[in-house]
């Protein structure tokens, strides 16, 4: 990473873990470039948000076209954006399953291609993409968003390998239960047992995920890639 | 819009820059026909990758057309737009004037 002011890109940054994550690393002096499908408040001279559905090809290539030509380059991409749908699985429609497919896995997968070809030319990037614990756990009403995380942790392990040789780190960062709209429809009882099970017995906070993503973006992770992170002792 | 001309430079220019940025020489006439997939190519798979996103670096910061060539009808296609300089040239023009429009 040069001296320059450093590129970053947030998917699903209009809120939640996303919005924290634009935040804290605006105050860590990067440009951030953040994407969602709706509108953004946040207002920051070095702050751009697109509304963009990651799942849209075109949009998105639009957009990382708009990055690199303002900027010239991207150093770090944190993969947030994601859509669940907490149900069990005879009651899930196929439409419901199939958004979460193509936000997750093939929306993540977009992010990644495209913003990779900007990282090419320098020979450096960093690429979080995040999954969940409610896949290791197997957690009951969950079986297609974690089995769309698992798909995001599967492409990353071999992306690190398509991506190494230009400098490109991958890697994937799960979060415990951490009160966001993503969550708030489920209820405490399952929430608390979720977390009564992790070896850290507390909710999961948007600093537990900065903390993971500061370690694998920094310069210094270059021989860190194709791994996961699991917070609260999940495996 | 590109024309046939600037495409063929474009991507001329990117296979000499993937020559040198991959340590390989540079082979003497280069063309219209020489391979980048098939028999004999030039270029490696991964080189053949490099190329590809070059070549559409390019096309951007001359043109300002952000282009996907290895879109859904490129990789269906029956013999691959890749598979030589000219062809891949051809590929561009057409790609860019279908985002264009």
């Amino acid at each position: 990473m040069s001296a320059e002011q450093p590129v970053m890109v947030v998917t699903g940054a209009r809120k939640g873990i996303g919005r924290f994550l634009v935040e804290h690393y605006l105050s860590k002096g990067y440009l951030v470039e953040g994407c969602s499908r709706g509108q953004a408040d946040l207002k920051d001279a070095n702050y751009r948000h697109h509304e963009v559905d990651v799942a849209d090809e075109k949009g998105v290539r639009g957009m990382v076209a708009d990055i690199s030509k303002r900027h010239g380059r991207i150093d770090a991409v944190l993969n947030n954006a994601a859509i669940a749908s907490m149900n069990h699985v005879l009651l899930t429609p196929a439409k419901s399953a199939n958004r979460m497919l193509e936000v997750n896995v093939t929306g993540t997968m977009l992010v990644c291609r495209d913003t990779a070809k900007v990282m090419m030319r320098r020979r450096y990037g960093r690429i979080v993409n995040f999954t969940t614990i409610v896949a290791p756990i197997a957690l009951a009403g969950e079986a297609v968003y974690a089995a769309s995380k698992s798909a995001v942790v599967t492409f990353t392990r071999i992306l690190a390998f398509e991506l190494g040789q230009w400098g490109i780190t991958c890697n994937s960062f799960g979060a415990t239960p951490i009160m966001t709209d993503m969550i708030k429809g489920v209820p405490k009882d399952k929430v608390d047992a979720v977390v009564n099970g992790l070896a850290i017995k507390r909710l999961g906070t948007p600093q537990d995920c900065a903390n993971v993503c500061d370690f694998f973006i920094n310069p210094a992770s270059d021989n860190i890639t194709g791994q996961v992170i699991y917070l609260g002792g999940v495996s | 819009m590109i024309d046939r001309k600037d495409a063929y430079e474009i991507v001329l220019v990117a296979l000499q820059e993937v020559f040198a940025q991959t340590g390989a020489p540079a082979p003497d006439n280069l063309g219209d026909d020489t391979v980048l997939v098939g028999v004999d190519p030039v270029l490696d798979s991964l080189g053949v990758v490099q190329l590809i996103v070059e070549v559409e670096q390019r096309v951007e910061a001359q043109h300002g057309l952000a282009l996907t060539l290895a879109n859904d009808k490129a990789m269906s296609a029956r013999s691959s737009p890749f598979r030589t300089i000219g062809v891949l040239a051809d590929h561009v023009v057409t790609t860019a004037q279908e985002v264009a429009s």
